[in-house]
């Protein structure tokens, strides 16, 4: 009996799919994405047409998303999966020439329509490519040095194109997403351990060559890793979005100050409050209590993608839906750690909540393969 | 390749272990999220509150209406107008250079003006709002609200700006105001905030400096929401200030009017002090200056025509002009020679036109001299000889005690500025202040006011009144703050024998009404309103012995600035002394000729209700005073306004 035969034997078909959909996990993702469009609507100072119409109308094509390809078969997306890393890596090395240049990076391709992030797409096919090649390996082979050395590789290629655009967020992102499905997939860890040193030297490295011609980061890079350590030193330069930031969400306290009264927020003290730090404005009107539970949605989300992937006992659902969970994390972790002061300002989007089609559009693609996996899963 | 079904086992039990591992990892990490969220929001909200409160509430401060300066019956000489003005701004005008155009035709505004105005909406942030006109008529003013819609960003505002409706002739005593200066914020070691407020107005000079503090008033307070660009979005809470404190001068308005325009456009000093309470009552200097000019920013060439004018518009003579008292001194060393004991009313001195001093000559003023003269007759026709004989019998101490004891060499403390202390002169001061010994012929100049003395109209009108009543008379220039009876300062008896007092005071009756009085053309007929006095003429030039031989040259034939001051001090009525009176003309020629005539006319306008009656003069002078007084553009006592200038 063949492994592909196991599976459509008891896969649903049809319509019938529809009712084997991980329902929890929809429905906490409409909870998150509504909280995310009240805040917007609070924001633009309870205006729907600023911020929060745009957001839902893309919310809402990218849960028809979502469906579409939760429907297809999951052994259809991972014979994909090459194709797809491919695709995006091209249009990664297209924008590292011919991208449009905004905030002072180059990151997209304007197709009319939508503005594409390719380093947004590479953080789904890079994880599909990953639990591809790991479904394929014998994993009594994973440890080995070779087979650690391909997939070291499909991680740092597009993290390095993505780090050059600059955008040392998403690459960051990219390295974490990708080091987790190894680490899933059960690579030695020594291998991690190794890795984890050369990080903390690189570190030292990175503080070492500063002022050198061949400093490893950005000035700005640096400033902000300046800033952050030291933020008072500059309260009215880079400094200030912190400050602002930490004051948003200290001065809501335990239950906040009300819907649509954060004067942080509404009187324009906050930095990019719609989109980066739009959880200060969340954490200053709804208070701790507000922020809190938004956390634990969060956690709620990453949970029921674990425990999918736990259920699942296809080698490459698994990984898919962990490679997919961990990049939804990471950017939860990073985004929080950066409003909360305990991370540099690195540029990382809160998943769901932030205004900004493309990375929910592509996020919700994520979900569907997670989706597709679990309604796709072998019984 | 194909795999045992053992072997998916496995892996999938190393999956499972490796995904609880990160399970645990995530956990961990919204664990450390969580708590830090707790930190921030929980324990340490306080504190972000308070800063979040600092970001958005801003405290501006609402300045207090400036106290009223009255005059002793409650006259306004320094008041509040409404100031229409007009501001624009950036952000609600779109295109100012339009606006600014289209505002231009319906109020006055030169292109001068209009560029300036651009060039500061530009400078400034967007919200901030401009002011590009300034003390707009009402019609003006009014003009611009009709027009409201076609001028976007434009708003009429009304403030408050200190308005001196008796122009000139306050000018000196309560001054003027004007913005705050950098140098004003530095002499003050903790300023008021409200110094703070651009253009903020203050006491520059006289009473509205040296009263500021009375009449400034506490700031109100206007908590205010800003975002963060500093724009308001609305006003929270608002606490009133309280008001600046009114204030009444003793000076009585008509007269200060009638003295002014008496001096016209003589460089002079007039003041008037109440003999039974040293109530200043009237205190002008000539020329005088516009204090509104101050107001609004003097131009340039206002205040350059100011301070070139030869009579020195600026100057406030009663107070900080210092001129020598010449004869009208006369009082001091006679008193102190009869405290003394050296000479009695009746003693006789020979004047043969001068005297010899170690083997220097002192002229009297009559070079024929005077024959045998006594106190009185000393006093009346003022004879020279008869004082340096009497003063170097005196010495210049007793003479310098006596004049400080009359009020002389002294700061009186009334709230005016650049008040001086003059000179009064005696041996020690001269060792001090010029390291020499006091000369014989020092006290001889001293004796007659000429020399060393240094006086200021002021003091001697203090000294004229001390004389008069025999009480240390100190002069009052506040009456009333708030309504509130500012005490009169105590005047001690003088503990100079009466009869003394007596002989001095009848020299100067004898001095106007005598038949050979000095200044028996100003004399009064009017039994209630005798005046009495004494002249002085103080010389601005030393009479070489070339020019005394050849005769002196007469005022009149010298440049305006080589003549002598001319002085007169007085009281009246003569029996029961009410007014004090000290005029000062500088250049004027004679003390008789130039100031005893003003003095005349001041003391009768103070002792009647309205212009000096006629009666008072003797009949001859009559027609010449009734045309005078008719010709005096005096205002109008009830509205206060200048006559209109016709031409006749």
């Amino acid at each position: 009996m063949s492994f592909l035969e196991y599976r459509v034997k008891f896969a649903p078909t049809g319509l019938r799919k529809v009712l084997y959909l991980n329902w929890p996990l929809v429905v906490l993702i409409i909870a998150v994405a509504s909280v995310g469009f009240l805040m917007l609507y609070s924001i633009a100072g309870g205006n729907l047409d600023i911020w929060a119409r745009p957001q839902m109308e893309r919310f809402g094509v990218g849960m028809v998303l979502m469906f579409i390809v939760a429907m297809v078969p999951i052994w259809f997306w991972r014979s994909m999966s090459g194709v797809a890393y491919l695709v995006a890596f091209i249009l990664l090395l297209f924008v590292e020439f011919f991208g449009d240049v905004g905030m002072g990076a180059q990151r997209w391709i304007d197709l009319g329509f939508i503005r594409l992030q390719p380093s947004e797409m590479m953080k789904f096919t890079l994880v599909m490519l990953l639990a591809a090649y790991y479904d394929w390996l014998d994993p009594k082979r994973v440890s080995r040095p070779l087979y650690v050395l391909i997939p070291v590789l499909m991680i740092v290629a597009p993290t390095v194109l993505v780090l050059m655009q600059p955008n040392l967020g998403t690459s960051l992102l990219l390295l974490l997403a990708g080091a987790t499905v190894m680490f899933v997939a059960g690579v030695s860890l020594w291998y991690f351990a190794g890795v984890l040193s050369m990080a903390i030297a690189a570190i030292v490295g990175v503080f070492f060559t500063r002022g050198t011609p061949w400093q490893f980061l950005h000035d700005y890079q640096y400033r902000r890793i300046d800033t952050f350590l030291d933020p008072a030193a500059d309260p009215l330069g880079a400094g200030y979005n912190i400050i602002q930031a930490k004051i948003a969400l200290g001065s809501g306290g335990w239950g906040g100050k009300g819907f649509m009264q954060g004067t942080q927020s509404r009187l324009n003290f906050l930095p990019e409050k719609h989109t980066d730090f739009i959880f200060t404005t969340l954490a200053e009107e709804f208070g701790f209590v507000g922020a809190f539970s938004l956390l634990a949605l969060y956690a709620l989300i990453i949970g029921f993608c674990l425990v999918a992937a736990w259920q699942n006992r296809d080698r490459f659902s698994s990984l898919l839906i962990i490679g997919v969970a961990a990049n939804f994390f990471f950017y939860i972790a990073v985004n929080l750690s950066m409003v909360m002061g305990m991370a540099p300002v690195v540029g990382v989007p809160l998943p769901l909540l932030s205004y900004g089609g493309s990375a929910m559009m592509v996020l919700l693609v994520g979900f569907g393969l997670v989706q597709s996996a679990h309604v796709h899963r072998p019984r | 390749m194909r795999r045992t079904a053992r072997d998916t086992e496995e892996s999938n039990r190393s999956l499972n272990r490796r995904t609880l591992m990160l399970g645990g990892a995530m956990a961990a990490m919204v664990a450390v999220l969580g708590v830090r969220m707790r930190y921030l929001q929980v324990d340490q909200a306080d504190q972000f509150k308070l800063l979040a409160e600092e970001n958005r509430i801003n405290i501006r401060l609402i300045p207090p209406v400036r106290g009223l300066i009255q005059d002793r019956n409650g006259k306004v000489i320094a008041g509040n107008e409404q100031n229409y003005r007009v501001v624009i701004t950036r952000e609600a005008a779109g295109d100012v250079d339009l606006v600014l155009r289209r505002l231009a035709t319906i109020i006055p505004m030169t292109a001068e003006e209009m560029s300036q105005a651009i060039e500061e909406v530009n400078a400034l942030s967007a919200f901030v709002p401009v002011t590009v006109a300034e003390r707009l008529s009402w019609d003006d003013f009014s003009n611009v609200a009709v027009n409201a819609p076609a001028l976007p960003g434009v708003v009429p505002e009304v403030g408050q700006s200190r308005r001196y409706p008796l122009d000139s002739d306050f000018a000196h005593v309560v001054g003027y105001v004007g913005p705050v200066s950098d140098k004003d914020l530095e002499v003050l070691d903790a300023p008021d905030p409200l110094l703070k407020i651009p253009k903020f107005q203050i006491g520059k000079i006289g009473v509205e400096k040296w009263m500021e503090d009375t009449l400034r008033g506490e700031a109100g307070t206007k908590r205010i929401e800003v975002n963060s660009a500093g724009r308001v979005m609305r006003e929270l809470e608002r606490q009133e200030g309280d008001p600046g404190t009114d204030i009444r001068l003793t000076i009585d308005a008509d007269l200060q009017n009638f003295a002014q325009v008496r001096l016209g456009e003589e460089s002079a000093a007039v003041v008037v002090i109440d003999v039974t309470n040293g109530d200043v009552v009237c205190c002008a200097s000539a020329p005088s200056f516009d204090p509104n000019l101050f107001v609004r920013g003097i131009s340039h060439t206002d205040y350059k025509s100011l301070m070139e004018n030869d009579h020195r518009p600026l100057a406030n003579k009663t107070v900080s002009g210092a001129y020598p008292p010449g004869s009208t001194f006369k009082m001091v060393t006679a008193l102190a020679a009869l405290e003394a004991g050296v000479i009695t009313a009746d003693t006789k001195v020979s004047c043969p036109g001068y005297i010899e001093f170690g083997g220097r000559r002192f002229h009297c003023w009559k070079r024929a001299g005077h024959g045998t003269v006594r106190l009185e007759r000393s006093l009346s026709e003022s004879c020279d000889v008869y004082y340096y004989d009497i003063a170097q019998r005196v010495g210049i101490d007793k003479i310098a005690d006596m004049g400080r004891r009359l009020g002389l060499g002294q700061r009186f403390d009334i709230p005016m500025s650049a008040i001086t202390e003059g000179i009064m002169p005696n041996k020690q001061w001269k060792l001090e202040r010029h390291k020499q010994d006091w000369r014989i012929g020092d006290t001889i100049n001293a004796s007659i006011g000429q020399g060393y003395v240094l006086t200021s109209p002021l003091q001697l009108a203090v000294m004229t009144a001390r004389i008069a009543s025999g009480r240390a008379v100190t002069p009052r220039l506040v009456r009333m703050v708030q309504d509130k009876e500012v005490p009169v300062p105590q005047s001690l008896p003088l503990d100079i024998p009466p009869e003394f007092l007596a002989a001095v005071r009848k020299g100067m009756y004898e001095v106007v009404n005598g038949e050979r009085g000095t200044a028996k053309s100003s004399r009064v007929v009017e039994p209630t309103m005798v005046l009495a006095g004494k002249t002085g003429t103080s010389q601005v030039r030393n009479i070489s012995k070339a020019e005394r031989e050849a005769g002196v040259i007469s005022n009149e034939d010298l440049p305006w600035n080589r003549r002598d001051h001319a002085l007169f001090v007085g009281y009246a009525p003569y029996d029961a002394p009410r007014y004090a009176i000290a005029v000062v003309v500088e250049h004027g020629g004679g003390g008789s000729t130039a100031a005893a005539p003003i003095a005349r006319d001041v003391i009768l306008r103070a002792l009647s209700d309205g212009l000096p009656p006629l009666e008072a003069y003797p009949s001859s002078q009559r027609g010449r005073i009734e045309t005078m007084l008719k010709e005096l553009p005096l205002r109008d006592p009830v509205t206060g306004q200048p006559p209109v200038q016709t031409e006749t």
